[in-house]
């Protein structure tokens, strides 16, 4: 090292707190959203939704809409389907209808659409289309789905004779039975992680613009994986992919549920290409919460095998999913339930089986990775659930229970029962620091003196480690194609540079951090370099952004095509400084003559020779692509302790203290990653006190507005403790970082259950179903029973 | 806005009315359809696009903009309720050279992710600030809460507040 290394934190690399880039546009209202978009010619397209959740269509009638001065077009299935277009595929290989044709499916399912001048004349023109129903019985849950006289409600698709999607099994099952029969104590628990919309603030959309003269296709949308759509389009609409740019401008907010294709892209598609005119479709609140990508309707029962003293020796688990009308989770295709199996992967479990089942019911298709790496929230949350009735029932300490059992820092990689091979952690010295910061001795005594005078204090814990960044390609798809990433970096003559990758971001702060990744390979200060995302015409191809996976992937690939820019860049200052390569040594923007460290280049001298001076032979230019595929995924690890006080009088609970401790591995902005734990402890919060959304046993969504579907606002939000001592670098990963984007939402909702459970403290109550509602804490401390939150059945 | 209608049938079934109002200072007449929305008179009618929708319903403050310096949440007010009023929105915000201390604030606090949710947020914060240069915590929180934000839980929008009040009474930061 010589005196003229850069000082990394000043040029905004690794471990600095950099502000963000992106505000600057977003704190003077310049951002760039789907809806700020205006092209010339614009027309508006609104969808006409059912009523209704399950009937047979008689007739449609369009005629009165058609004559409202300002209409365009109305689009009916009938009309899609002369295009082959009523139907599409879905990311998980069924279908999902379009524009509804025979039947529809769900309350909310898209029936017709019309485009005109206006959206307010669009939406009279909805109101002017007559549907003649034939209302059919309504499924709102497994258990009707499978009723000996349930109707089939996928009686489109040949040979489907049941409303089961699938069966699906994975561990050892004698194995467990073994280890069962073995057992000191057995312990069970069953629940229901109910219904949830991912609600960002901003709708889906989309603007279609059909340019007949060139044939090309631009579509700007609100989609967390454009490369995906495009590929999705080209397939569905038949359309080359050249001739397809999707283009993803700023999304206010994601969390999964802009991952889908939804049948208002399609249709807004297919209104441009019909009048060569750009469509813009922007959804309204409630068509976004009862239509598109929810998230969770899991029934989870299972069993733990357990030895007097502690240890764990199988765990036995059951899942029920409710998929909705149509099976469109967005999900690596080889899985049907996402990777619900990495439950229990913190713990040393020996041997463990699962069988997952998923149904079709009348409700709106969901199954998206809402704030977490698919299905992983609803694994964590019962493993955290059973941790926890399994200590109780062996009459053990939570905190020792959970210790004695995690999977030791020196047994990594290690390989989970039920498939995977987790990285490196160290689990037990995360939940020291976080039963310190929660003064757990203390509280423990605070809780029994409060007991004595009837005050019910409760201290819930919440482990998790989370499977983030998919691929490896070799396990992880979407309809084949493989789960990698890639970036792409252009050094200029100047040392400014370009980078772009195939993520997306949503509010992840990847213009600021992906510079930075950028500025601690090569030195170049982030400042100098400019990110750009979204475009599918301009960036390399890549899966997009959710499930935590732009770090753990497009992250990875930009350090490596840092480091081939290096490799080039080593044979410009070679040349410069008229060395052999092998005599020149790196040290933080610059390269030096080993035996003469004074003598260097910087960087950018090296950019600008990439451009005026190159040695004979060499390609000229400073720039490449890296696809990276990743050999694991990453595996971060949190403890989430939370200390609740409930009132036996009301079943109002109050969040006394949170604290949490993430090890996400290198962190590459600690400010981001802070503001990414503090957003997903408040979704926690929000899945576990409030954000409550249902249906009747009509069908009727309950919860289509935010007049009833609750989220927390800064009021209700509790506030909370970060911890960032402990730090265990991947150590597959080029810069050692894990994802983190999510973990917070994944294990963060056993903590608060966990919590209140403690408080009410009584071993007949062994669970109420989230969203802890006090009427439902209530009645459990009343009736001294548990609470079971899933949809009623028509006569209860 | 023109609506230009393409068929043989009178416009004049779509009635309008003249309004005239101040936005960010400057004064504006509009002829507008009286169930035209402010917010879209806003962001369609004047390209205002930083006033942003979310959910239709008052709830999401998304929409929010002053009227006579009252925070107001624009997707449930009437365009031609506006006739004769200032408005206030977050572009009028900063001035060329320099940035509304709320402004620097989100930004040193980190108070955003997705930013959707942010011009309404420091919409209502102008109000709340204007009343009270020296809120406390709770008072931010309570000022806040008919806006959402789903990225940050709020912890760093409070500080952010915090900071722009500050900087406001003239405390070094």
């Amino acid at each position: 090292m010589t005196d003229s290394k850069l000082d990394e934190i000043k040029i905004g690399g690794l471990g600095a707190s950099r502000k963000r880039v992106e505000d600057n546009r977003f704190i003077r209202g310049k951002g760039n959203y789907t809806d700020d978009i205006t092209l010339p010619g614009m027309l508006h397209m609104e969808i006409l939704r059912s009523p209704l959740a399950h009937a047979r269509i008689k007739s449609i009638d369009t005629s009165r809409a058609w004559e409202i001065p300002g209409v365009h077009l109305v689009l009916t299935g009938e009309m899609m389907a002369t295009r082959n277009l009523a139907w599409m595929p879905t990311l998980s290989y069924d279908t999902q209808a379009v524009l509804a044709t025979d039947k529809v499916r769900f309350q909310g399912q898209e029936v017709a659409c019309v485009v005109a001048d206006d959206p307010y004349i669009a939406k009279d023109a909805c109101e002017a289309i007559d549907v003649e129903y034939e209302p059919l019985p309504a499924i709102v849950n497994p258990v009707q789905s499978v009723a000996p006289d349930a109707p089939i409600i996928r009686d489109d698709k040949q040979g489907q004779t049941s409303n089961v999607i699938y069966d699906w099994q994975v561990g050892d099952e004698k194995g467990t039975s073994e280890a069962f029969a073995r057992a000191d104590v057995i312990s069970k628990i069953e629940l229901h992680y109910p219904r949830s919309h991912p609600s960002p603030i901003e709708c889906c959309g989309s603007i279609a613009d059909y340019n007949r003269a060139t044939e090309k296709l631009t579509v700007y949308m609100t989609t967390q994986a454009p490369h995906i759509i495009r590929a999705a389009v080209a397939l569905v609409a038949e359309l080359p992919e050249h001739m397809i740019r999707i283009i993803s401008p700023d999304i206010g907010g994601g969390f999964g549920n802009k991952v889908p294709v939804y049948p208002g892209y399609v249709a807004s598609i297919l209104a441009s290409i019909l009048l060569e005119r750009p469509v813009k479709w922007i959804e309204d609140k409630s068509g976004n919460l009862i239509s598109t990508g929810f998230a969770r309707d899991v029934y989870l029962k299972g069993e733990m095998a357990l030895r007097h003293d502690g240890k764990i020796l199988a765990v036995r688990m059951r899942t029920d999913a409710d998929h909705g009308a149509f099976f469109s989770d967005a999900q690596p295709s080889k899985f049907k339930l996402g990777l619900i199996h990495s439950a229990f992967a913190a713990y040393d479990v020996p041997v463990a089986h699962l069988t997952a089942r998923g149904y079709y019911t009348n409700k709106a298709p969901g199954g998206v990775a809402y704030r977490c790496s698919f299905r992983v929230t609803e694994a964590m949350f019962f493993q955290e659930r059973m941790m926890q009735a399994a200590a109780t029932d062996l009459g053990m300490d939570q905190a020792e229970f959970r210790r004695m059992n995690f999977v030791q820092d020196d047994d990594f990689p290690h390989r989970t029962p039920l498939g995977f091979l987790t990285d490196s952690g160290q689990y037990g010295k995360c939940l020291d620091v976080g039963l310190k910061a929660i003064n757990y001795e203390q509280f423990r005594e605070q809780q029994a003196e409060a007991k004595k005078k009837g005050r019910l204090l409760g201290l819930g814990i919440s482990t998790m480690t989370e499977p983030l960044g998919a691929g490896n390609s070799r396990e992880y798809d979407i309809l084949g194609i493989k789960m990698f990433d890639s970036a792409e970096l252009k050094v200029h003559m100047t040392g400014k540079a370009i980078v772009r990758t195939g993520a997306r971001g949503q509010g992840q702060g990847h213009e600021t951090t992906w510079a930075q990744i950028v500025a601690h390979e090569l030195g170049i200060p982030a400042d100098d370099i400019v990110v750009e995302e979204g475009d599918t015409d301009t960036a390399p191809f890549g899966m997009g952004t959710y499930a935590s996976r732009s770090t753990p992937v497009a992250g990875a690939a930009i350090a490596m095509v840092c480091r081939k820019i290096k490799a080039k860049a080593r044979k410009l200052a070679a040349h410069l400084l008229e060395v052999s390569e092998e005599d020149v040594e790196w040290e933080l923007g610059r390269f030096y003559i080993r035996s003469a460290p004074d003598r260097g280049v910087t960087i950018q001298e090296c950019a600008m020779a990439a451009y005026s001076n190159m040695p004979d032979g060499m390609e000229p230019g400073l720039e490449n692509t890296a696809y990276y595929d990743p050999p694991n995924l990453t595996w971060p690890f949190a403890v989430y302790i939370v200390t609740v006080e409930v009132d036996p009088e009301t079943g109002v609970w109050d969040v006394l203290n949170m604290v949490a401790v993430d090890d996400c591995g290198v962190r590459i902005n600690p400010m981001i990653v802070e503001g990414q734990i503090m957003g997903g402890l408040t979704e926690a919060y929000a899945m576990s006190s409030m954000q409550f959304i249902t249906f009747d046993a009509d069908g009727n969504c309950v919860g289509s507005n935010y007049m009833d579907y609750l989220l927390p606002t800064a009021w209700e939000t509790p506030g909370f403790e970060l911890h960032s001592e402990v730090v265990t670098p991947c150590p597959h990963h080029p810069i050692g970082a894990k994802g983190i984007g999510e973990c917070a939402a994944v294990g963060g909702p056993a903590a608060f259950v966990n919590a209140v459970m403690d408080a009410i403290g009584d071993p007949r109550v062994r669970n109420i179903d989230m969203p802890l509602l006090p009427d439902r804490v209530w009645d459990a401390i009343k009736y001294r029973r548990d609470i079971s939150g899933a949809p009623p059945v028509k006569g209860d | 806005m023109t609506i230009i209608i393409e068929s043989d049938e009178p416009a004049s079934d779509v009635p309008t009315r003249r309004i005239t109002f101040t936005v960010n200072g400057q004064r504006k007449a509009a002829e507008v359809e009286p169930r035209l929305l402010l917010s879209h008179l806003i962001r369609r009618g004047l390209g205002l696009t930083g006033t942003h929708m979310g959910c239709d319903t008052t709830n999401c403050g998304a929409c929010t903009v002053l009227v006579d310096n009252t925070a107001v949440k624009s997707c449930t007010m009437l365009a031609v309720q506006a006739d004769g009023h200032e408005i206030s929105t977050v572009e009028g915000l900063a001035t060329p050279s320099e940035l509304h201390p709320l402004q620097e604030g989100f930004k040193e606090e980190h108070g955003l992710q997705c930013g959707f949710c942010t011009p309404g947020m420091m919409m209502a914060a102008k109000a709340l600030l204007d009343a009270n240069p020296d809120p406390s915590e709770e008072d931010i929180r309570w000022a806040l809460s008919g806006n959402l934000c789903r990225c940050t839980g709020y912890q760093n929008i409070v500080k952010s507040v915090l900071w722009a009040a500050a900087k406001l009474r003239g405390e070094a930061s």
